[in-house]
């Protein structure tokens, strides 16, 4: 076991991609860390040169305090769990998670008792004898994990370890690993693309993006006060709700009317206002203390998703889309794919349940003044925070 | 049903169309020589006489030991010198490598016969006439980049990750390619031995431009010097249980590796 630190590290690949900048991270020891970004952000190329399957280009990169840039995989003690799981398929499960401990030249009995331990935590002693080809993904997947945890390592690293699991085994799964991780307090650094995953596992989240670290921070303070419009609409699913604002003298003009709320001086005139989804509630339910604190509006419902705990209520507004224009909304919007991305002209609430809103008829909306964050859209920096 | 009907019959076309003339040649080479131009097919008189006749030819059990001895060798050479090339080709992005790929592509298209001559001469020269090596050296030109191809098409099949994987589990390079990726490559490698060893067996060309006496001539040319038990007898029987005698090494040696050869072995390896 041992601490991880990241010093300025860099890696250009041949062609001259720079995959990452100069990256200060500091894991500490028995920490399950999280790297988190959209596809090609450099997560994976962080992942590998931490292993040593990637050279480091520039910088500094330290296992229990030792420098170890120069050092083969092999002799860096750490074990890693890929996303396409690459089992050995000439070998059966057994020889697959025994591999590493006869590659150290351990006695046999001694492999025998490891694997086997590794196979009951993992539940896998009914498949030691079959081949990869004979198990289904979610074995797969664990034959993988247990191929990393039975010599026991000075670090966990994954990659997307999950992602090729159907949604219900990756649930089952994530909580699987986070359990193995508790119970092993061994360092781990875990790459997703997905926030959820990001959100629910780890002790901290690194959110990284076009190889530059966004912000670092347990998941919880991400969610509250994302440092930046990258993060704010990258963490948080529905993700926060984007729509652009002008300072007048005594408020904030939007297209959802113009909010009371004093601006800071030297913000921008224009100015993009970020709001979670469960920061609305239906107006006829907010307590009279809290109804001051808000700000009510009426719109047309869109949509309304009954969740049964709660409801999901969709808004068009007019004029949200055009007037906003920021290089952190476009890196969103492409992470997305157009799918669910944080839509400027509508609006996604989370209502409670009691809601007697209908589609197609006005509701009224209140909206928490205390809970908007407000980003300057030049480079997306939270202008909110402190 | 039809459709599996029509697969069938095709499929027994296709067996019979190759099958029948090498049949031919098994009845040639049990007729006797009165009989051998009888036009029977089951042969009336059966006779082990041409086999006798070919192996009492000091000349043919010396062209079966020249013939095996330079297709194992030549073969041997080209596999181990292809797994190489092709290992980096499909694994490394190394300037040039548009350019090598190229290059023995070339080679495989480059008609073989306007090199005879200048071999010839070359060969002369340098003293390799009429050697094993004379003919090693081209059948390895010519069989490396069918080595190369085939190799490097097998190669991509075997997913990166695993050397990735075997790297952190603790291995060397040189463990992770031996220990995992070599077993996993093995079929390719017995694949492609076979055609290689298949087209040095094979070779007329070559040989018959490169050699001069029984000291390096290999079966197909010695073949074609073949005159029967005495020089006015027709040696069509003996030539025909030569041809069945040669088919036979091929016949085993691709038995053998056969075995070997398992389909889908990667399979598994990587997602679910
Ligand atoms: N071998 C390589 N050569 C050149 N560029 C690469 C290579 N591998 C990755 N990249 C580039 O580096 C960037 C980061 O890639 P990667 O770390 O794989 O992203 P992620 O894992 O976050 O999706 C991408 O722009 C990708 O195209
Ligand atoms: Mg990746």
């Amino acid at each position: 076991m041992a601490d991880i630190v990241l010093d300025k590290v860099t890696k250009s690949y041949p062609d001259g991609t720079i995959a990452v900048h100069g990256i200060d991270l500091e894991i500490a020891d028995g920490e399950f860390i999280i790297l988190v970004g959209p596809s090609g952000c450099g997560k994976s190329t962080t992942l590998n040169m931490i292993a040593g399957l990637e050279d480091i280009t520039t910088g500094e990169l330290r296992i229990g305090g030792e420098r170890v840039n120069d050092k083969a995989p092999k002799d860096r003690d750490i074990a890693m769990v890929f996303q396409s799981y690459a089992l050995y398929p000439n070998m059966t499960v057994r020889d697959n998670m025994g591999f590493p401990l006869k590659l150290a030249k351990l006695p046999k009995a001694e492999i025998d008792k490891k694997v086997g331990e590794a196979a009951k935590v993992l539940e896998l002693t009914d498949y030691l004898d079959r081949k990869p080809a004979n198990l289904s993904g979610g074995q797969r997947q664990r034959v993988a994990m247990g191929r990393a945890i039975v010599r026991n390592p000075k670090a966990f690293l994954m990659d997307e370890p999950l992602s090729n699991l159907d949604a219900k085994l990756r649930v089952q799964m994530r909580t699987q690993v986070s359990r193995l991780q508790k119970q092993l307090g061994t360092t781990t650094v875990y790459v997703t693309h997905d926030q959820t995953e990001a959100m629910t596992l780890g002790d901290r989240v690194v959110v990284m993006r076009a190889g530059h670290i966004q912000q670092v921070g347990d998941p919880q303070t991400l969610y509250d006060k994302p440092v930046n419009l990258f993060v704010a609409g990258f963490i948080g699913s529905p993700s926060m709700n984007f729509l652009p604002a002008t300072v007048f003298p005594g408020g904030l003009h939007t297209p959802i009317g113009d909010l009371p709320i004093p601006v800071k001086d030297n913000a921008p005139k224009d100015l993009v206002l970020g709001i979670r989804p469960e920061h609305f509630e239906d107006a006829r339910l907010v307590e009279e203390a809290l109804r001051p604190r808000g700000f009510e509006f009426t719109l047309p419902v869109d949509l309304v998703e009954s969740m049964g705990s709660d409801k999901y209520v969709y808004f068009t507004v007019e004029g949200g889309k055009s007037d906003l224009a920021s290089a952190d909304l476009a890196d969103l919007a492409a992470d997305a794919g157009g799918a669910d991305l944080p839509d400027q002209s509508g609006l996604v609430t989370r209502l409670s349940a009691e809601s007697r809103v209908r589609e197609g008829a006005d509701a009224r909306i209140w909206l928490n003044l205390d809970k908007i964050h407000l980003f300057d859209p030049s480079d997306g920096r939270n202008l909110t925070l402190d | 049903m039809p459709v599996k009907l029509k697969w069938g019959l095709l499929d027994a076309l296709v067996v019979v169309f190759a099958i029948v003339p090498v049949l031919w040649i098994v009845s040639l080479s049990f007729k006797t020589t009165a009989t051998l131009t009888d036009g029977n097919f089951i042969p009336r008189e059966w006779t082990l006489d041409n086999y006798r006749t070919i192996f009492q030819t000091d000349q043919f059990v010396r062209a079966l030991v020249n013939s095996i001895g330079i297709a194992l060798i030549s073969t041997l050479i080209a596999v181990v010198l292809g797994t190489m090339a092709a290992y980096a080709i499909s694994r490394l992005d190394f300037p040039g490598k548009g350019l090598l790929v190229g290059v023995s592509l070339l080679i495989a298209m480059f008609p073989q016969v306007s090199l005879v001559s200048p071999l010839f001469n070359i060969e002369r020269q340098t003293g390799l006439f009429d050697t094993w090596p004379g003919l090693i050296l081209p059948y390895i030109t010519f069989a490396l980049p069918l080595a190369i191809y085939t190799l490097s098409a097998f190669f991509k099949q075997i997913p990166w990750d695993l050397e990735k994987a075997a790297k952190m589990d603790g291995a060397t390079q040189g463990e992770a390619f031996r220990r995992v990726i070599a077993p996993l490559a093995a079929p390719g490698v017995f694949t492609t031995a076979i055609l290689v060893f298949i087209f040095c067996w094979n070779d007329f060309l070559f040989a018959i431009s490169l050699t001069s006496t029984e000291q390096s001539r290999t079966v197909p040319v010695a073949l074609s010097f073949f005159t029967g038990a005495s020089q006015f007898e027709d040696p069509t029987g003996a030539i025909s249980a030569a041809a069945v005698v040669i088919t036979i090494p091929i016949i085993l040696f691709v038995l053998f590796f056969q075995k070997r050869i398992v389909a889908g072995l990667t399979s598994g390896a990587v997602k679910g």
